[in-house]
């Protein structure tokens, strides 16, 4: 079939995720949503699988309108979607989940008929090369399988144009390629893809065509014979904002977090760090930069003591740390956490109360067991006028702060007092600008004090305007750490995709060549 | 709790310490046949009655030199215990587990009954009719727990169910009607709890505690109020005993199981049926689906409200039919609070049964015997005072709930309300 | 962006606990906010309702199960109805009297309230630690055998001391019965409800056997009832004739101390923390594992020291079923206060009241009192659901817009 979405707008309560996109798909075509994080991929998939309903816009079919209600509307029109988290239930069969929804069944009492299901599933799978082995249980495979499983529940139900949403993010290499192969056989048997991804590499391998968005609007189409890496990566990251925070140079004094072989696993137990070695130095802001879930949560989680060490050691002022987070705080740690709702304040709490939330148990807090309120009280209104926390009373509750005056509380809350190390994860998602750039100024602060800063960002600006050294982390390791002014947006977006660094080298020189032929 | 799987991570010393302690339980357990359980006159022997005094084969009685067989018991059960703690026993855990309690149970009865004899077929059918409610109660949990709501209010939805059937069938002189009845109402309470739990988005265990208060509540005032002063209509007919034909004669076997009230057989019915739909059909499929993942049977186009309250309505009905045990099946009358915590009991049993029909009325069996076993015990001579055996079912369910958290696999998405995104 | 789902909704333990303007909605739009901001008369104006509309459907449940109502109905309505109403008036109008109409039934109503403002505490705390705490029956039970054996085993001793000790021993045995439910949660994440309605049954069959000991029996009596607390370790009356004792003020004194304890203690940060969001508690450094445990003692402590307060000051000796059920009336006490110690107070004078008054009323209408118990469930059903009683009411609630926070919602 040929896809069409027209002028689809979607928006959600302060942001706008999608802005007027337009996209064709045509038939038997592989074709590549391009963009990073926050781009919009995911909504407008949303939106065509009817799971959202757009604000604006309209999706046709072979040149004719429809309009979703539910996935159950897009699923008969033959759109199959695999989405990024796999829709699968892990304690059932494969040939349960690929059935489920559309059984086959026998008898008057609703009989599954697993043999006629497997018996489907078995030739749709020899016939596309998608190797599952249909009795096995789903949190037995590894995630390379259940992608395979997503698939063949998509193919089940004969649709005709399929959607993939990020499917590379949790493969590997040899997987990777496996998944193309199965792309171009779909594809030479009449079905359309939709291919959604950040990695450039992938993008030119497997596609016919690629659109590539940003910040909810489309930015360029492209057709892989004729662009390449660092084109696509210039359209995927943009100029980066003029956000310079001006700031000296830094004087990086003795190793204050020094990471070696560290292993971490997630909560799912695969592998989420694999053999990291870092350090930060005293007087530095070491920025980590890469696509959300190639390991920062877990890497942040295990230096605050969140999370348990699998392999390694990490150390902070020469001690290596007991994974305890009240002992890692006292040993001089503070932690900006990347979701301020789910961990870093407590919403019910008062503001006051928030600004004391891990030193309430220490004098001048606290005397004994019991809290001194006055105390708590000055210091938080203190902290509320240094730090310039937008609200009436410091004893309102957390929650009724807007996000950005939100992060200054627990900004005033670390920053307050004398630290060795501060690890800031995602410090200004969601924030304006005005809050980001205060923010930044009181990270750069800290660091001309003394202390030693890791900053993981997906923000590619911030992590330019801050980084005194940049690190790119990509599947759990650190590809590469480069110096400031190294460290392009077209770099590190090549890093940040996985383009091996010695490839982006290359491709510079080639690309200064073919300026200097050009002149 | 995250799974993680470093050298000794969590979760692995966990697995380390619960295999240590069970062990250390075997040879505890040991110990206790040997320097109680064993205590008896050196020529004593202990009968155990095979037979429930009708007609069809009689059995001999099984005689056994009590110190004897203690001492062997305790053999068992100390060997398992160091074999425990030397290498665990991996997956067979639940299995030897098993086979240390048979042990410690049979020590005990031959101690109990050292001396002189004890009814053991007896024993075995009472403990089948003690199970029944137990059991209804773990079926309505299954009921509504795979589709990913919790329902503690089944202590509230028996004791409704066994009101009603006694007031119905009293009043309609029909003890039919009267289970009828106590399905209906047990499914009306359950659709309380629904709409508070997934529409109201009420937290399903307040608001099953508070049904439960509720039910307490309405039935004790009711029955002061209204039965009290009109005992006829406290007074229904109960069941009488259904005998299938030839095959009571089996020795045993034939006699317990088959001599029973209809509730006993319907419970047999219920646990098959629910086994089957269950497992094996698209109905029970769909219901596992939106319990485990309520996202990915959403995104396959099964509707999770429907399901979910569908399923609260049918565990009431459950729980209703068990309730009306109490009076039409056992009792024959109403009495206030009468149900004593089997509706909780229950919900032990399926956690302990793996949220699996035919698991939880293997459970339900356990505490049923606990429950059978203080009653009987009054008669003979045993030091230990009642109360403490009338503790028995609580402190297993107690052990079962802490031992079994994490071992044993809930619905995924338990408790949890769907919200549509 | 990571995908946060917005069907991420609280986990149960933390949800639906707290001021009654904070039910159990997720967090997307929070009308609740609203009811706070309102100040204070706003958020009385959910709960009276909740128990105008319980009074209202009491009153139905009276006139349906009037034996005049129902005999009339069919011949003479409007005489049925008439009857079923005289029975409604009499009832409350018993209820009240009973309650408030006299010295003698404010001193009654204190007494009825004394137990019933410990155990509501009790829930309370554990409530505000995120925990459901249904053991306090069981814990009370507890209590009340520990302090009333320390009250007659010691004799010679001065009541300055003896009293002191006897209810210590009642808070210490509560304690007790506290400590295993949050152990075990703390350690292998037992669900405090079924261990703690289990160790209510426990409790109970534990007095049961301890009635029956000759230790603790009364001598001469073969019946369950225990030895009378010896003098020195009684609870004083308050004034003469008047049943009221001194427990009054311990219960007031706890309502003080849990104030202090919740809002003004390191302790009660931690057990705040914990049950409002435990991953912000743990990343602040708290044990959630140790104030679990210690919220539960907490919770059992309480419990405890109501059990003593009846055994020392009203009932002098121990017999099983002497409690009405005021560990499960604390669930809707804890609920209606809000978790707050002056509004589980207020509640505790309420419920004192009905039950005050319930006995009178039986006595005088034979309406039994377990309609009080029916009108509480229902008044907690109504609190618990504030959505229910906005919907039957058509309350407005304002949504909040711009303050909203928005890291959630949307995958990109």
């Amino acid at each position: 079939m040929k896809l069409e979405l027209r002028g689809i707008s979607k928006a959600f309560p302060g942001v706008v995720a999608n802005d007027g996109i337009d996209l064709v798909v045509e038939p038997g075509e592989i074709h590549a949503l391009l963009g990073e994080n926050g781009a919009g991929k995911s909504t407008l998939m949303n939106v065509l699988y009817g799971l959202y309903q757009p604000d604006a816009g309209e999706i046709l079919i072979d040149d004719a309108p429809v309009a979703f209600a539910d996935p159950g509307d897009a699923i008969a029109a033959g759109i199959g979607m695999v989405h990024q988290h796999f829709m699968l239930i892990p304690v059932f069969t494969v040939t349960e989940n690929v059935m489920l929804g559309a059984e086959s069944v026998k008898g008057p009492i609703g009989l599954l008929d697993t043999q006629d299901a497997r018996g489907r599933i078995v030739a749709l799978s020899e016939r596309h090369g998608l190797r599952v082995d249909p009795d096995a249980t789903i949190e037995d495979l590894p995630v390379g399988v259940r992608q395979r499983v997503e698939i063949i529940k998509t193919l089940y139900r004969q649709s005709s144009t399929l959607v993939l949403d990020e499917p590379t993010a949790v493969l590997t290499p040899q997987e990777i390629e496996d998944l193309f192969e199965v792309m171009r056989s779909l594809k030479a048997g009449g079905t359309s893809i939709i291919f959604i991804t950040h990695k450039l590499n992938e993008v030119l391998a497997v596609a016919d065509r690629i659109t590539v968005l940003r910040r909810g609007r489309v930015v360029g189409t492209a057709i892989p014979s004729e662009t390449d890496e660092a084109d696509l990566a210039r359209m995927m990251v943009g100029r980066p904002v003029q956000l310079e925070v001006t700031k000296a140079s830094a004087k990086p004094g003795e190793p204050i977090l020094e990471i070696g072989a560290l292993s971490v696993l997630d909560d799912r137990g695969q592998m989420a760090v694999r053999d990291l070695d870092l350090t930060v130095r005293a007087g530095e802001i070491l920025a980590v930069a890469g696509v959300q879930g190639n390991g920062q949560t877990e890497l942040v989680e295990a230096v605050t003591g969140l999370r348990p060490i699998g392999a390694g050691e990490i150390r902070i002022a020469s001690e290596p740390i007991r994974q305890d987070p009240r002992r890692i705080f006292e040993a001089g740690v503070a932690h900006v956490p990347e979701d301020r709702l789910e961990e870093g304040l407590v919403p019910g709490f008062t503001i006051a109360d928030n600004m004391v939330l891990n030193t309430y148990y220490l004098k001048p807090f606290a005397n004994g067991i019991s809290l001194q309120r006055d105390a708590i009280l000055a210091t938080a209104r203190q902290l509320k006028e240094e730090y310039d926390v937008r609200t009436p009373s410091v004893e309102n509750e957390a929650s009724t702060l807007s996000g950005g005056n939100q992060q200054k509380v627990i900004v005033a809350r670390e920053f307050s007092r004398p630290i060795k190390l501060l690890v800031a994860a995602q410090p200004t998602r969601g924030l304006d600008v005005g809050s980001i750039e205060y923010i930044h100024r009181r990270i750069v602060e800290k660091r001309d004090e003394g202390a030693a800063v890791l900053l993981v960002s997906t923000e590619l600006e911030e992590v330019l305007s801050l980084g005194d050294r940049i690190a790119v982390m990509f599947q759990g390791t650190i590809v590469d750490i480069l110096e400031p002014d190294e460290a392009t947006p077209e770099r590190l977006g090549l890093l940040m995709g996985g383009a091996h660094p010695e490839e982006a080298a290359a491709d510079e020189v080639s690309a200064v060549a073919a300026e200097i032929r050009r002149s | 709790m995250t799974a993680t799987a470093g050298a000794l991570s969590p979760a692995r010393r966990g697995a380390l310490t619960r295999e240590r302690v069970l062990g250390v339980v075997y040879l505890a357990l040991a110990a206790v046949i040997v320097f109680v359980f064993a205590r008896v006159e050196g020529a004593d022997t202990s009968a155990f009655g095979l037979n429930l005094g009708r007609g069809g084969v009689q059995l001999p009685d099984v005689v056994v030199p009590s110190a004897a067989t203690a001492y062997l018991l305790a053999l068992i059960a100390a060997s398992l215990g160091a074999m425990q703690l030397i290498r665990g026993f991996g997956t067979r855990w639940a299995v030897v587990l098993g086979v240390v309690v048979v042990a410690f149970v049979l020590a005990f009865l031959t101690w109990a009954s050292a001396g002189g004899s004890i009814n053991f077929a007896g024993l075995m059918q009472s403990t089948l009719q003690r199970s029944v409610p137990i059991t209804f109660g773990a079926l309505s949990g299954i009921l509504c727990e795979r589709a990913g709501v919790v329902n503690v209010a089944i202590e509230g939805m028996l004791l409704t169910g066994a009101f009603v059937s006694a007031v119905v069938a009293s009043a309609t002189d029909n003890s039919w009607i009267g289970v009828v009845a106590a399905v209906g109402a047990g499914g009306l309470l359950a659709a309380l709890l629904a709409v508070l739990a997934i529409r109201y988005l009420v937290d399903q265990i307040i608001a099953g505690v508070v049904l439960n208060i509720l039910a307490i509540g309405l039935t004790s005032f009711l029955a002061t109020r209204v039965l009290t002063p009109n005992p006829d209509l406290n007074s229904p007919e109960r069941f009488g005993e259904v005998q299938i034909p030839v095959l009571t004669d089996i020795p045993l076997l034939g006699a317990v199981v088959l001599e029973n009230n209809a509730f006993v057989y319907m419970m047999f019915a219920a646990i098959a049926i629910l086994s089957v739909m269950l497992f094996r059909t698209r109905w029970g499929l769909r219901v596992r689906a939106v319990g485990e993942h309520p996202k990915a049977a959403d995104t396959v186009g099964i509707d999770v409200y429907f399901v979910r309250y569908r399923n609260v309505i049918l565990g009431g009905m459950m729980a209703g039919l068990g309730g009306a045990y109490f009076t039409l099946g056992s009792t024959g009358s109403f009495e206030q609070e009468m149900t004593a915590g089997r509706g909780f009991i229950g919900l032990a049993a399926m956690i302990f049964g793996g949220w699996a029909p035919v698991g939880s009325f293997l459970a339900a069996l356990v505490f049923g015997f606990a429950d059978a076993l203080q009653s009987r015990l009054s008669i003979l001579n045993i030091p230990v005072a009642s109360q403490f055996l009338q503790m028995a079912p609580y402190i297993v369910t107690i052990i079962v709930v802490a031992g079994l958290v994490g071992r044993v696999r809930a619905p995924a998405a338990d408790g949890r309300p769907y919200i549509k995104g | 962006m990571s995908e946060r789902a917005a069907d991420q909704a609280p986990a149960p333990e933390t949800m639906g606990v707290g001021p009654p303007e904070r039910p159990s909605t997720p967090t997307r739009g929070q009308p609740a906010l609203v009811s706070w901001l309102l100040g204070v008369p706003r958020a009385l104006v959910v709960p009276s309702l909740a128990l105008l509309t319980a009074l209202a459907i009491g009153a139905v449940i009276i006139i349906l199960s009037d034996r005049d109502f129902v005999t009339q109905f069919g011949s003479n309505p409007g005489a049925a109805l008439g009857a079923g109403l005289t029975s409604v008036r009499d009832a409350y109008v018993g209820l009240i009297g009973g309650s408030v109409g006299s010295p003698r039934a404010i001193s009654e109503t204190l007494l009825q309230a004394t137990p019933l403002i410990l155990t509501g505490l009790a829930v309370a705390v554990g409530f505000r630690a995120g925990l459901f705490n249904i053991g306090a029956e069981g814990q009370l039970y507890a209590g009340a055998a520990s302090s009333i054996f320390v009250g007659f085993a010691l004799v010679g001793l001065p009541a300055f001391i003896h009293l002191p000790l006897a209810i210590i021993a009642g808070i210490a045995g509560g304690a007790l019965w506290g400590f295993i439910p949050g152990f075990l949660k703390a350690r292998t994440g037992a669900h405090e409800v079924i261990v703690t309605i289990m160790l209510n049954y426990v409790a109970f069959r534990f007095i049961d056997w301890l009635l029956n000991q000759p230790f603790f029996q009364r001598e001469g009596r073969t019946d369950q009832i225990s030895r009378f607390v010896e003098p020195s370790a009684e609870l004083p009356r308050l004034i003469e004739g008047f049943r009221t004792h001194w427990g009054i003020f311990l219960a007031l004194a706890a309502a003080v101390f849990v104030s202090w304890l919740l809002f003004r203690s390191t302790k009660g940060f931690e057990f705040r923390a914990v049950g409002l969001n435990p991953s912000a508690a743990r990343y602040a450094g708290m044990s959630i594992g140790g104030t679990l445990i210690l919220a539960m003692m907490v919770s059992g402590g309480l419990a405890g020291l109501a059990g003593a307060s009846e055994m020392l000051g009203s009932n002098k000796t121990l017999t099983p079923g002497f409690s009405p059920g005021w560990g499960f009336d604390a669930i809707a006490l804890a609920l209606l206060g809000g978790a707050r110690p002056l509004g589980v107070v207020f509640a505790a004078l309420l419920f004192g009241a009905l039950r005050a008054g319930a006995t009178p009323m039986q006595v005088s209408t034979g309406i039994p009192i377990d309609l009080v118990v029916v009108i509480q469930a229902l008044v907690i059903m109504f609190i618990a659901a504030p959505a229910l009683v906005r919907g039957i009411y058509r309350i407005r609630v304002e949504r909040r817009i711009g303050s909203e926070v928005f890291t959630k919602g949307w995958g990109a």
